[in-house]
């Protein structure tokens, strides 16, 4: 079943890099995605391993707060329709920084924009990298560094010969494998009680285990942020939480690329509309695989050899419980090709990032000096981002946790991107200095609120930060650096008077760009 | 994109009073919209974190508010993305007629 999903992949890699003409065809599938695709390839991108196999786990041991985060990653989208979709299509080229450099200075907008780019999707890289490694060591018996190696090289080839277009199909391959495996594994959960919701229910609230562990209320909030189990910090963490999820997806560099593959504004608006709906129900059934996988799978089954929660093997080994190897195969490979199809959008808007605003723009001034520059360029920066990542995957080891390198990501996505992307929009007064300050602040507040915090440098009990999630501090420091930026220095009047531009652009789509036929 | 720069007068589209008039309707209704679903939202970790017996009443059956709150926001983010697509499709006409005359 691996072997017959990359197949498949390489084929659809084979086609796209034959029909790779050119910048926009490479960085932006030739704009030429519909919606219903581009919300299945939004989709696919989205639901990583880390929330697949991940909150399916955190469910199954922390019950409701698990299920927060199923709650959070798809309120998240409200902010990406109403807020950022449309203008960033409308003014944009290839990357967040385009909407950014528009009308502010763009050599220090673009460098600050692409570090946080590239800082975002490394860290999210390795946390897939790092549960790639771990499923495949379980699933196919190929230790953790030739495993990661295998997936890094895969992804590789997906983005460096097919680019935006390969990148697209496999995730909406993904999406659809996923949403059948989430579909079927329900199923059997739902059957295995009899479809009975009120008997599954009635079952969530005295999990047990099967039998192996004290039954306990898996419905009841507090198991994970309560204050009996995390301390008075607990709750606000839980907030915290919420608020980095609900406005880190906004500021998602891989997320926002996707809008630049679709031909129009109005195109971008129903992916969202799609990718709702994809999202939304996926995320209602971890409801049945996670809470049901508490009450069907035997907490011996769940753990590892030194007897630690093993979250990331719930999903897969639930499927083998109920559906067998054949399903247990399926739902492997549907978790593997997840891994690649993140993984893979990552790579591709890190790579973007770096040679749209970071070559050209940065270091030769937005001239291209030979054509097809920057997308080769692209590929080679595709290469280093892979193997960079290859190699701290596999320094950090399995040991790692790829929750916390996830959460870092959107952290510095909500408290470095979001605010310059609502500033520069709606605020005519925003300057260049505002932009920097907010992307510097946003990014460094975020990161050394992580270091400090009970998972970073100081271990749980000497942590100098209460909360495990920075958002609710560090994401109004990077509104506030932003502001502060912009008022304590003098008008930028070149900046205001291009304002005008961007508004009419990003409000009627005027001089957008065009998709590409072929 | 470079002739658009050159040909479009740019001040004077954005200073009609029917651009004027759809942008102050959009932020309004996007304002709006912003403050609902995040009060919404946020009332769900700040209910659950600091009001957790209220929330651990049961409702159905073992199915408590928490539970039933919790998916109450998948509900809310579909019907505001449908409310949005309407508004938005109404914007999408009158930001046509504002550049009619330059397309």
């Amino acid at each position: 079943m691996f072997t017959g999903f990359v197949a498949l992949t390489l084929l659809i890699t084979f086609w796209a890099a034959k029909r790779n003409t050119g910048a926009s065809a490479y960085f932006a599938a030739g704009r030429n995605i519909t919606g219903w695709q581009n919300g299945l390839a939004v989709a696919g991108d989205y639901m990583s391993a880390a929330s697949f196999l991940g909150i399916s786990g955190m469910i199954c041991f922390s019950g409701y707060d698990g299920f927060m985060y199923s709650v959070g990653f798809l309120v998240a989208y409200i902010t990406v329709l109403l807020i950022v979709a449309e203008p960033l299509r409308n003014a944009g080229k290839y990357t967040m920084a385009d909407l950014l450099a528009y009308r502010l200075s763009p050599r220090p907008v673009r460098a600050m924009a692409s570090l946080s780019t590239l800082t975002v999707s490394t860290f999210y890289m390795i946390a897939q990298m790092v549960g790639a490694g771990v499923i495949i060591e379980r699933l196919i018996g190929l230790s953790f560094a030739p495993a990661v190696i295998g997936v890094g090289v895969l992804m590789l080839v997906y983005v460096v010969f097919g680019g935006m277009l390969a990148t697209t199909w496999v995730q909406i391959i993904k999406a659809l494998l996923l949403m059948a495996g989430a579909i079927l594994l329900s199923y059997l959960v739902l059957q295995y009680h009899h479809f009975s919701l009120a008997g599954f229910f009635d079952a969530v609230s005295k999990a047990d285990y099967a039998g192996t562990a004290e039954p306990k209320n898996l419905l009841e909030p507090g198991l994970k942020f309560g204050v009996a189990v995390a301390g008075k910090w607990g709750p606000l963490d839980l907030v915290s939480l919420g608020l980095g999820l609900v406005l880190g997806t906004a500021g998602l560099p891989h997320i926002l690329v996707r809008f630049y593959t679709v031909p129009d504004a109005k195109t971008a608006r129903s992916s969202v509309v799609w990718a709702m709906a994809i999202i939304g129900i996926f995320y209602i059934m971890t409801t049945f695989f996670g809470f049901g996988a508490a009450t069907i799978l035997k907490k011996a089954l769940i753990l590892t050899e030194t007897g630690a929660p093993n979250p990331n093997m719930v999903a897969p080994i639930l499927a083998q419980e109920l559906g067998g190897e054949l399903f247990f195969a399926f739902i492997s490979a549907v978790a593997f090709a997840t891994i690649l199809a993140v993984v893979a959008g990552l790579t591709m808007s890190a790579s973007a990032s770096f040679a749209h605003d970071f070559y050209s723009n940065v270091l030769h001034h937005g001239k291209e000096n030979r054509p097809g520059a920057e997308v080769k360029v692209a590929r080679i920066t595709a290469f280093i981002v892979g193997a960079v990542s290859i190699g701290i995957a596999i320094y950090l080891g399995p040991a790692v946790n790829a929750a916390f390198l996830v959460g870092l990501a959107f952290a510095v996505a909500a408290s470095a991107n979001l605010p310059v992307i609502i500033f520069s929009v709606f605020w005519k007064r925003f300057n260049t200095t505002g932009a920097v300050a907010g992307l510097v602040t946003g990014l460094v507040s975020a990161i050394v609120l992580i270091l400090l915090s009970p998972n970073g440098l100081f271990g749980k009990a000497g942590a100098p930060f209460p909360l495990e999630n920075p958002g609710i501090v560090s994401i109004p420091l990077g509104f506030l650096a932003a502001y502060l930026g912009t008022i304590l220095t003098p008008r930028d009047l070149e900046a205001e008077a291009k304002f005008s531009e961007l508004t009419v652009r990003a409000h009627t789509g005027l001089g957008a760009e065009k998709a590409t036929h072929h | 994109m470079q002739e658009n720069k050159r040909s479009v007068d740019w001040d004077r589209l954005e200073a009609k009073p029917e651009f004027r008039a759809l942008l102050g309707r959009k932020a309004s209704f996007i304002i709006k919209a912003t403050i609902f679903f995040m009060a919404y939202y946020l009332a769900l970790p700040i209910l659950v974190g600091y009001a957790p017996d209220l929330m651990k009443k049961k409702v159905f059956g073992e199915v408590n508010i928490a539970y039933l709150f919790a998916l109450s926001q998948f509900f809310m983010a579909w019907i505001m993305a449908f409310v949005y697509v309407r508004v938005a499709s109404r914007w999408d006409r009158e930001a046509a007629a504002v550049i009619a005359d330059v397309k």
